[in-house]
C-alpha cells in the first residue's frame, strides 16, 4: 500500500466539496420544511388554503426531490469526492467537471421544484422531472460518472478501497435505471410534457425496477460508501471485517435488481415475478444486515464513544435503523404481510425510518466530521450536536411509530367485512380515523426538521469560525513576513 | 442462428441466469475466504482511510495545518 503525507487544499479539491456540503444542509433544511408542511395539509387540510400550487400533490414530489436529490444527492457527491481523493491519494481529474457538476445539480433541484410547483410531472414516483430536466439529469450524472471513474484511475494507492466500490456501483446504477425509467416522447419540442415509452404493466414494472433499485443503490449502496469511510475514522479504528464487506457488496450488488416488484403484489404482474421479487427480497436481509453488522462492529472495543461522542451516536443509531428497515422490507415483501401493508401509512414509515433513520442520521455523522476538517476548524458546539441527536431520534421514532398504528389501522378497515358481506367502513371512515396520527407524524417531523436546522446554524458557526481562524493566521503570516 | 432462439424462452433464461450468477457469487466467496495469504492481504487495505492522516487526525478537529 501507499502512504503518502496530507497536505491539504492543495493536494485536493476541496473547493466542491465545500459548496456540496453547504448546499446538502440548505436542501436539508428546505425539503424538510416542506415534509413537515405537507404532513400538515393531512391533519390540518386548511393548509391546502383551496389552490393548486399549495396543494399536497404538487408540493410532495418538491419533498422528495428536494431530500433525496437535493439533501441526499448533494451529501453523496460531497463525500465521495472527498472520499475518492483522500482514499486514492490523488485529486479529481478536472476542476472543470466538478465545479459543472456542482451547478447542474443545483439548477435541476431548483427546476424540478419550480416545474412540480407549475403542474408539470410525469407521474413516475421520485422521477417526477419532466424531459428537459431529465435530460440535464444524464449530462450532469455521466459528467459526475467520467470524473469519479478518471480520479480511481490515476490514484497513487493501488487498491481501491471498498467505500469507492459502493460510490461507483451507485454511480453506475443510477445512470442505467434513469436513463431506461425515464424514456419518453415529447408532445412537442417546445413543450414540457412527454409520454411514457411503456404502456401498462411494463410501465408499472418500470417504474418500480427504477424506484425499488433507487433504494437500493442511491439510498443503499452509496450511504453504504459513506460509512465505510467516516464510521473508521470517527472510530479511530478501521472496519471490522474488510472481506465481509467485499462479499455484503457483491450480494447487495447482485440481489438488489432483482426485487423492485414487491411493489407491484396483487396486481396485473405475473404471479412469477411477483414471487421471484419477493424471495429475493428475503435474500437481501443476509447482504445488508452484513454492512451493518460490519460498520457496528467497527465499535468493537471502542463501545465507550457512544457515551462520549454524539457524531458517533448517529453513525451507531444509522446503522441500526439501517439493520431495522432492512428486516421490515423484506417482511413486507412478503405476500400475505403486503396484503395489509400496501396503500397504507406503513409503507410511509417504513420509508421514513430508512430515510430520516438511516440516510440522514448517516449524512448528518458523516458531515459533522467532514466539515470541520474542510474548514480546518473545531466544531462550533458539541452541545447543539447533542440536541441534534435527540430531537432527530425523537422525530424518527414518532414518526414511525405513527405510521405503523396508521397503517396498520388503515389495512384492517379496509378489508374489514361485516355479516352480510359488504365493507364495514367506508374510506372516508377511515380517513377521519387516521387524524390523530398523521397529527403525531407531522410532530415527528417537526422535531427532526428542529434537529436539522440547529446542525445547519452550528455548521454555520463552524465555517465563520474556521475563516476567521485561517483569516488570523493569514494575518500573523503577513505580519511576519513583513518583519523578516 | 437458430441456436439463439433458446435464449428467447424464460424457461431456458431464468435457471441460466441462475446458473450464472450462484456459481460466480460462490467463486466470489472461495476467493475471499479460500487463503490465509490472500485474507492477510485483504484485510490490509482496512487501513487505507487512515493512510494520508496526519498526527492528531482521529479528533474531531484540525488536520491540514
Amino acid at each position: 500500500m501507499a502512504v503518502t503525507t496530507y497536505s491539504g487544499a492543495e493536494q485536493y479539491n476541496f473547493d466542491v466539496v465545500k459548496k456540496f456540503s453547504v448546499m446538502a444542509l440548505v436542501w436539508a433544511v428546505v425539503g424538510m420544511f416542506v415534509g413537515v408542511y405537507i404532513a400538515s395539509e393531512l391533519a390540518w387540510p386548511f393548509l391546502n388554503f383551496d389552490s393548486p400550487y399549495f396543494s399536497f400533490g404538487r408540493f410532495r414530489p418538491v419533498h422528495t426531490s428536494a431530500v433525496i436529490f437535493g439533501f441526499g444527492g448533494s451529501a453523496l457527491f460531497a463525500t465521495s469526492y472527498y472520499v475518492v481523493q483522500r482514499t486514492c491519494q490523488t485529486r479529481l481529474i478536472s476542476d472543470g467537471m466538478a465545479s459543472f457538476t456542482f451547478w447542474g445539480w443545483q439548477t435541476i433541484i431548483v427546476l424540478a421544484a419550480i416545474s412540480y410547483v407549475m403542474g408539470y410531472s410525469q407521474g413516475r414516483e421520485y422521477a417526477e422531472m419532466e424531459w428537459p430536466i431529465d435530460i440535464l439529469i444524464e449530462v450532469v450524472w455521466v459528467t459526475y460518472l467520467i470524473l469519479f471513474v478518471g480520479t480511481i484511475m490515476r490514484r497513487k494507492q493501488p487498491h481501491i478501497y471498498v467505500a469507492n466500490w459502493f460510490y461507483l456501483s451507485f454511480i453506475l446504477a443510477t445512470a442505467l435505471l434513469h436513463t431506461f425509467n425515464n424514456l419518453s416522447m415529447p408532445v412537442d419540442l417546445f413543450s414540457m410534457k412527454s409520454y411514457s415509452l411503456f404502456s401498462g404493466t411494463q410501465d408499472a414494472m418500470t417504474q418500480w425496477w427504477y424506484g425499488h433499485n433507487a433504494v437500493g443503490f442511491f439510498l443503499t449502496a452509496a450511504f453504504l460508501g459513506m460509512m465505510y469511510y467516516f464510521v473508521p475514522k470517527q472510530a479511530g479504528r478501521p472496519i471490522y471485517s474488510y472481506r465481509l464487506s467485499i462479499v455484503h457488496f457483491w450480494a447487495l450488488s447482485f440481489m438488489y435488481m432483482w426485487v423492485g416488484a414487491h411493489h407491484l403484489h396483487w396486481t396485473a404482474l405475473p404471479d412469477w415475478t411477483s414471487s421471484l421479487a419477493a424471495a429475493f427480497s428475503i435474500l437481501l436481509l443476509m447482504p445488508s444486515w452484513g454492512g451493518m453488522i460490519n460498520g457496528i462492529m467497527t465499535l468493537s472495543g471502542a463501545w465507550d464513544k457512544m457515551r462520549t461522542d454524539p457524531v458517533m451516536r448517529f453513525m451507531i443509531v444509522a446503522l441500526s435503523f439501517y439493520g431495522m428497515s432492512t428486516f421490515e422490507g423484506p417482511m413486507m415483501s412478503l405476500k400475505e404481510v403486503n396484503a395489509l401493508s400496501h396503500y397504507t401509512d406503513w409503507t410511509v414509515g417504513h420509508v421514513h425510518s430508512g430515510a430520516l433513520g438511516w440516510v440522514a442520521m448517516i449524512s448528518f455523522g458523516s458531515l459533522y466530521h467532514m466539515m470541520p476538517k474542510l474548514w480546518d476548524t473545531k466544531l462550533y458546539s458539541r452541545k447543539l450536536i447533542e440536541w441534534h441527536f435527540w430531537l432527530a431520534t425523537i422525530g424518527i421514532v414518532l414518526y414511525i411509530v405513527a405510521m405503523w398504528i396508521s397503517g396498520i389501522t388503515q389495512g384492517l378497515m379496509w378489508r374489514a367485512f361485516d355479516e352480510f358481506g359488504n365493507l364495514q367502513y367506508s374510506f372516508v371512515e377511515s380517513v377521519a380515523a387516521m387524524m390523530p396520527f398523521y397529527a403525531m407524524r407531522a410532530i415527528g417531523g417537526m422535531f427532526f426538521l428542529t434537529g436539522a436546522v440547529l446542525m445547519a446554524i452550528n455548521m454555520f458557526m463552524t465555517i465563520r469560525q474556521g475563516k476567521r481562524e485561517s483569516a488570523a493566521l493569514e494575518a500573523k503570516l503577513a505580519a511576519k513576513m513583513a518583519h523578516a | 442462428m437458430e441456436w439463439l432462439m433458446w435464449f428467447s424462452k424464460f424457461e431456458n433464461t431464468k435457471p441460466l441466469a441462475l446458473i450464472i450468477f450462484f456459481v460466480t457469487f460462490i467463486g466470489i466467496v472461495i476467493y475471499v475466504y479460500g487463503s490465509k495469504k490472500r485474507s492477510q492481504r485483504l484485510e490490509s487495505y482496512r487501513d487505507i482511510p487512515f493512510l494520508d492522516d496526519q498526527p492528531g487526525d482521529q479528533e474531531d478537529t484540525k488536520d491540514k495545518q
